[in-house]
């Protein structure tokens, strides 16, 4: 990172993890849990011949955004491709169970979840797993007590296999065009179902399946920002106040929206077919075009919504 | 896997009033380091934990250079190395204790 | 067990359990010490995609529309997640995650949720039906995981052999019901030449813990030895500097 940067005008993809946060928060707010220094590192890695980070690849912690206390996590997507394991789940755990508990007694105005991961850590299998499933369980306890937990997705790992199913169960998602979104990751699906079905080495087509423009225009993500942390900074801040509650309404809707997106588009293969289906010009272009192009274009019908 | 410790002493303390900080990470060729300012003023030590073993030797000679160079004193170093080449193991030392220096 | 057999066993008393879309189940059943209790499944081996995830939320929500208290039983022997291009396309996570909270909202609403896992389940299949309720009962047959172990070899780059050594001292990654149960996912198991249904009833009288209790579970089991207490020390330190 450039010395003569400040740090929220740095690149969120080029970033490390606490220097998403540095450039995320208020300056010099960030108070860390369970710091590097205390070394709680897996350990399940040595015997798989493998070494650890101090932090286990995430750093959970407190700060302020715009003035008002949030929690923050974020994972380091270079390390063992920023997979949950045990720790790592924990910690992430631990940190939504406090936002949920806080909330009666002035705790943190927000949760916000700097993702970037391929899944559970496989050498951990079965612990990430189970960490996905309780980190999803805190979320929606947390959105129940009103506290809304955000998903910033736009690292090199995206948010694959759990990390896909929990970025949509938080309240509200912000994508930058190099994030990835999605539950296979696109060489599981060619191993499985063969090049045909999706090839894998196509980078064109992993962002037209999986990438940030196709979600942002269904409905997948609700704010697309370019790749500075500054622009995560201030989608963060504008869309805190419209997180919607988790309640029995908003599933309603939600039950809604995913059926009509499934009876628009469910035989299309492709991205173009939805944006052709939709009206949208020049759907061949879409993925090409520059961010202030892309931002211009009126999303189709059902995308912007409040529900999740 | 190998683990060791490189130890070595300074002829003074490293500047600055930081208590700790951390750099880079364990990934491909990268390396991560956690520094602490938590040994007596001329005393400087490294732990590294590797996977990739048999270069202990090497690692040796580029942190006993890096003592002699930076006079880290009082600075305790512990690396998560992903199988980083020389270079950058010198590097990202030298880039920790200037982490060292500045503000907290 | 065939899935009538299942089906015979857990409610013999009655039920209206019929087939859906994309190898989805859903109906309601009577059960001993319950007006009524609510059935949905995704059987037959079935992945689970879009077509089969949207319709099972949709049952869902509509036993919590209804109002009332009565039980959500998922029946499951599934696959993995549906691996099909269109299905990510049309936003899959969006899907899985939808069944997740759904199923999380009945229970909020006072239904109490059980999986009865008596095939396949595994990875996103798996965390979006079974380890989205409240408890997991695994039958003899069931065969729970997160990847097979010659795809973890294959990504993790060791070889079977190993693994398979590995998995013996360890339930921290290996697929089946023992590591399952060990960490704390599988809440209990039910022998296969025993009749379901009064498992099912006692199942259903025990009270259910208002907090999730997987990670102290995987501790008392010994399965998971760390996250339990991790999550307690974030929590801890979060609450210390409350207010600062």
């Amino acid at each position: 990172m450039s010395n003569l940067l400040q740090p929220h005008e740095a690149d969120w993809y080029e970033a490390s993890a606490r220097e998403r946060i540095a450039g995320l928060l208020d300056p010099k707010t960030f108070v860390e849990f369970l710091g590097p220094e205390q070394r709680v590192m897996s350990p399940h890695l040595a015997q798989f011949d493998l070494t650890g980070a101090f932090d286990d690849g995430i750093a959970v912690g407190r700060g302020r955004l715009d003035g008002q206390e949030v929690f923050v996590a974020a994972q380091e997507g270079r390390f063992l491709g920023g997979a949950f394991g045990e720790v790592h789940g924990a910690k992430l755990v631990g940190l939504l169970r406090a936002a949920r508990d806080g909330a009666e007694t002035g705790g943190p105005r927000a949760v916000l979840l700097l993702l970037d991961t391929g899944g559970v850590r496989l050498q951990e299998a079965n612990a990430g797993e189970l960490a996905i499933s309780e980190i999803i369980r805190a979320i929606v306890e947390a959105r129940s007590a009103s506290v809304p937990v955000l998903a910033l997705v736009g690292g090199r790992a995206g948010a694959f296999g759990g990390g896909g199913i929990i970025t949509a169960c938080c309240s509200r998602i912000v994508v930058s065009e190099h994030a990835r979104v999605s539950v296979s990751g696109p060489e599981v699906i060619e191993t499985n179902k063969g090049v045909e079905e999706f090839d894998s080495k196509d980078r064109a087509l992993v962002w037209r399946i999986c990438g940030a423009r196709t979600r942002y225009l269904t409905g997948g993500a609700d704010r697309y920002v370019k790749g500075s942390i500054q622009d995560f900074r201030e989608a963060a801040i504008a869309l805190i106040p419209h997180a919607p509650l988790f309640e029995l309404a908003t599933l309603r809707a939600e039950q809604q929206r995913l059926a009509e997106r499934l009876q628009r588009f469910g035989d299309c293969r492709d991205a173009p077919e939805i944006w052709g289906k939709a009206r949208l010009p020049e759907p061949e272009r879409i993925t090409e075009i520059p961010d202030d192009a892309f931002l211009a274009i009126h999303r189709p019908k059902g995308a912007d919504h409040d529900a999740r | 896997m190998e683990q060791f410790q490189v130890r070595g002493t300074a002829k003074s303390r490293a500047g600055g009033h930081r208590h700790q900080a951390i750099t880079g990470v364990n990934a491909s060729g990268n390396l991560e380091i956690l520094v602490e300012r938590v040994l007596p003023e001329r005393e400087c030590l490294v732990d590294v934990a590797t996977a990739v073993t048999g270069f202990r030797g090497i690692w040796e000679a580029v942190i006993q250079e890096f003592f002699e160079r930076s006079s880290p004193g009082g600075l305790r170093f512990s690396i998560n190395d992903g199988g980083a080449r020389p270079d950058t193991v010198t590097l990202r030392l030298m880039q920790s204790v200037r982490l060292m220096e500045t503000e907290a | 067990m065939t899935l009538d057999e299942i089906l015979g066993s857990l409610f013999p008393s009655g039920h209206t359990v019929e087939s859906g879309p994309a190898g989805t189940l859903h109906g309601t059943a009577k059960v001993e010490g319950q007006s009524e209790v609510t059935v949905v499944g995704i059987v037959g081996g079935k992945p689970l995609g879009i077509d089969g995830a949207l319709p099972l939320a949709g049952h869902v929500l509509a036993a919590v529309e209804a109002g009332g208290r009565a039980p959500i039983v998922v029946l499951i022997d599934t696959a993995s997640q549906n691996m099909a291009r269109r299905d990510e396309l049309l936003g899959l996570n969006e899907y899985l995650a939808h069944l997740f909270k759904s199923l999380t909202l009945a229970a909020m609403h006072g239904h109490r949720t059980v999986s009865v896992l008596f095939g396949h389940a595994a990875a996103g299949a798996f965390i979006a039906t079974a380890l989205s309720s409240q408890s997991l009962v695994a039958l003899a047959s069931a065969e729970p995981s997160v990847m097979d172990l010659p795809s973890i070899s294959r990504v993790t780059k060791l070889p079977l052999e190993h693994l398979k050594e590995l998995a013996k001292s360890t339930p921290i990654f290996a697929p089946g019901v023992e590591p399952l149960f060990a960490t704390g996912a599988v809440t209990e198991t039910w022998a296969a030449n025993e009749p379901l249904a009064p498992h099912l009833a006692a199942l259903l009288q025990q009270p259910v813990a208002t907090l999730d209790p997987r990670d102290r579970i995987g501790l008392e089991r010994k399965g998971r030895l760390l996250a339990q207490k991790i999550a307690e020390r974030v929590a801890a330190e979060a609450a210390a500097h409350a207010g600062s």
